[in-house]
Order: C-alpha cells, then structure tokens, then sequence
C-alpha cells in the first residue's frame, strides 16, 4: 500500500509526466506562463481540482452507469472548477482578472478527465486522490520551470520582483522580448522535454 | 455592418488563432496531426461544432444566466445573476450538442460518421469549443457576432491542424535527434508556425 502509494505520488514528476509524456493538459498550460505568479496560482487551482475530481469520481466509480460516465465526470468536474473559481475571484481578484478564461478552462484539461477515466475509475479513493495530487503536481513543475525561464529572460524578474537590473533603468539587462510572446513557451516546452529524455531515455519515441 | 463581421471572421481565423495565439485544443491538435486526412476531418467537426454551440451558449447566457436575464419570465425575478453557473452550463450544451451532431450523421451522413470515427466524442473536452463560447461571454458578443465568431475560429483551428499534419508529413524524411523525436519536434514546430502567424497581427478591413 505504501509503495503504491508513493508510486502513484512519484512517478507523474519524471517517470510519467502528464505534459512531457501522456500528452494531457497543454491547453491551458501555455498561456498562463509568462509569470510566475499566475503560474503558481494555476498550478494550485490544477492541483486540487484533480486531487478533488479523482477522489469524487474514485468515490462514486461503482454507481456511475458507464455509457453516461463522461458526462457524470464533466459534472463532477465543472461544479469543482466553479467552486475554484469562486474562491479565486474572492482572494486573489487581481490575478484570476489576469488568468480571464484560463480557469474556465481547467474543465477541459485533459488531465482531469485523463486521470478520472483511466485511474480513478479501477482504483479506490485514497490511492486516486495521491494518484490526482502526483499528476497535478507534475504538470505544474513543467509549468513552473517555463514561467521560472519566461519571465526571468522576458522582465528580468521572478515573482515580480526585480532580480536583472533592466538596461531601461540603468542597469545592464535588455529584456528579451520573444519570451513574453506565445511561441517561447512551445521551444521551453519543447527543450524541456528532450532534456527529460536525455535524462531518461527510454521515453524515447520511435518514428 | 458587413465590414465589421469580415473583420471578425478574418480576426478570429488569423490574428487571434486559436490554437497558435491562444493555445486552445492543444491535446487533440498534437495527438490527431500525424495525418493530413484526418486532420481534415477532425477540423470539419471543430468548425461545425463551434458554428453551432457558440451562438446556442450566446442565447443561453443572454437569456437564462446573466445579471437580471430572467426578468422576461416576471420581472420578480429580476434580481437574479446566475452568471456563476456559467461553466455548468456551457461545457452540458456542449456535450449535449455533440451526441445531438453524432447521432445525426450516423442517421444521415453514415459516411462522414465513419470518417470521423473517434474523433466526435472527443470534441466535447476540446478546450477550443469551451473557449470559444468563454471569449464569447467575456467580449459580451451579440448573437449574429457569436455565429461568426464561432465559424471563424473553428475555420483557423481547421487551418491550424491541416497546416501542422501537412509539415509533420514530410517531417517523416528528415533526421530528429532521438529525445525530439515525436512530442519535442512537434512543440518547436508549432512555436515556429506560431511566430508565423504572428505576421497576421494588427490586420484590419
């Protein structure tokens, strides 16, 4: 039980990434990364929407008929999303008016219903809810490290504070403007995977 | 009046792609461009689906869900903003209209249904069909803008995947160093084909 449980924990970070290898969640993922304060918030909010989501539907997998379980699923999902929503518009207004319909779109992040489908629907809830928690988390470390490399080369800060002094200002670092832009995040990703699979070679796809 | 809905399909197709400014339908666009032909035809559902939900969600959100909407049943309930269960509701029309599209073509269209195969249920978890109608609400889209709109962004997702599925073809000829290889190479080829259509932005009529 407990290796189980630290597998399902582990493996989603390096072994099993949902971004790097199960193709799952790039949606989303992209357009939230030029800082990294909105990164952070969206990683939270992704986290424990599939921690949430797999232990409900993990809760319920015995009594969900299975020609109508996608929907039951969207259903689970997207009152969970609402209640995320909510909550982020009455603690951190500034940031989710910054995210707009991104945390909308966590509903249709196919990691939720990846992870619901194809785990927490065989397996009992306490192992779903790590399994959810693992998957969350190993999509917000690849959304971490973009923004950590976006904004530190796009406004020489991190977190929104100053750490390369900007040329404008009198210091000796001109911004690069190509990392605020959409297609930066599409190379980090894009690195960050073949540095995954240097790493680990056998993730290696034959073509 | 004709100029500004030109302007807004042209907008929507190039200047604010969906799929390469806004990262929407990212999973299907990389798991389903290994082919030209399918690519087609899991673009043609996008655009059919967009075409039909975004303007379906604009009835509902105007008419059900937002603020004092409900005043033309009795004006008593006038007060109510049900704008929160937005998300409830948009992704339920969603998934409703797509059984409703499938069922559909499998009665009439048996052909294009088989073409199509797999790829019509997945449209219902397509962030692009759910973003389209979000961007909607948020721009506060009247009816005939929200058909167009959702037309014209299902058009440049179509063109998006076609364009991807033809490079990836010929990509096949060419040497990847093994950790590209599949998921990297496509990534930096969708970042570049992004920068592309960078080219379209500040295009008006």
């Amino acid at each position: 039980m407990a290796a189980n449980a630290r597998q399902a924990l582990m493996d989603p970070l390096f072994n099993n990434n949902p971004i790097a290898l199960q193709v799952l969640g790039i949606c989303s993922a992209l357009a939230v990364t030029t800082q990294m304060d909105t990164a952070f918030v969206m990683s939270i909010a992704v986290i424990s929407v599939t921690a949430l989501s797999s232990l409900f539907v993990s809760m319920l997998r015995n009594q969900i008929p299975t020609n109508i379980r996608i929907i039951v699923q969207l259903t689970i999902i997207a009152s969970l999303v609402i209640v995320t929503d909510q909550i982020l518009k009455a603690y951190v207004f500034e940031i989710s008016k910054q995210l707009t319909v991104f945390v909308g779109l966590i509903i249709t992040n196919c990691i939720i219903m990846g992870r619901a489908e194809a785990y927490a629907m065989q397996n009992p809830p306490a192992l779903s809810l790590i399994d959810g928690i693992g998957n969350g988390l190993g999509y917000g470390l690849i959304l971490m490290v973009t923004a950590f490399v976006r904004e530190l080369l796009g406004f020489g800060s991190l977190f929104n504070k100053q750490v390369l002094p900007l040329a404008v200002e009198g210091g000796w670092y001109t911004p690069n403007g190509l990392m605020v832009l959409s297609p930066s995040a599409f190379f980090i990703i894009g690195g960050l995977i073949w540095a995954l699979r240097a790493w680990k070679p056998e993730q290696n796809e034959a073509e | 009046m004709l100029e500004t809905y030109l302007n807004l399909v042209v907008k929507a197709i190039f200047v604010e792609n969906m799929a390469l400014a806004f990262f929407l339908g990212m999973c299907s666009f990389i798991a389903v461009s290994r082919k030209v032909d399918t690519a087609i035809g899991l673009g043609a559902a996008v655009i059919f689906v967009l075409s039909v939900t975004v303007p379906m969600n604009n009835l509902i959100y105007r008419y059900l869900l937002s603020d004092g909407a409900l005043a033309w049943i009795t004006p008593a309930f006038g007060d109510y903003d049900l704008s929160f269960l937005g998300f409830l509701t948009y992704i339920g029309t969603i998934a409703a209209m797509v059984q409703i599209v499938e069922m559909t073509l499998d009665r009439f269209m048996p052909q294009l249904h088989a073409a199509l195969g797999v790829f019509l249920p997945l449209i219902a978890v397509n962030c692009a069909i759910l973003g389209a109608s979000l961007f909607m609400v948020e721009r506060n889209y009247g009816l005939a803008e929200s058909a167009v709109y959702g037309f014209g962004s299902g058009v440049g997702w179509a063109l998006a995947i076609v364009a991807l599925a033809g490079i990836r073809e010929r990509l096949r000829y060419s040497n990847v160093p093994a950790g590209l290889r599949g998921l990297g190479i496509t990534f930096i080829l969708t970042g570049l084909m992004a920068i592309g259509f960078m080219a379209f932005g500040g295009v008006q009529l």
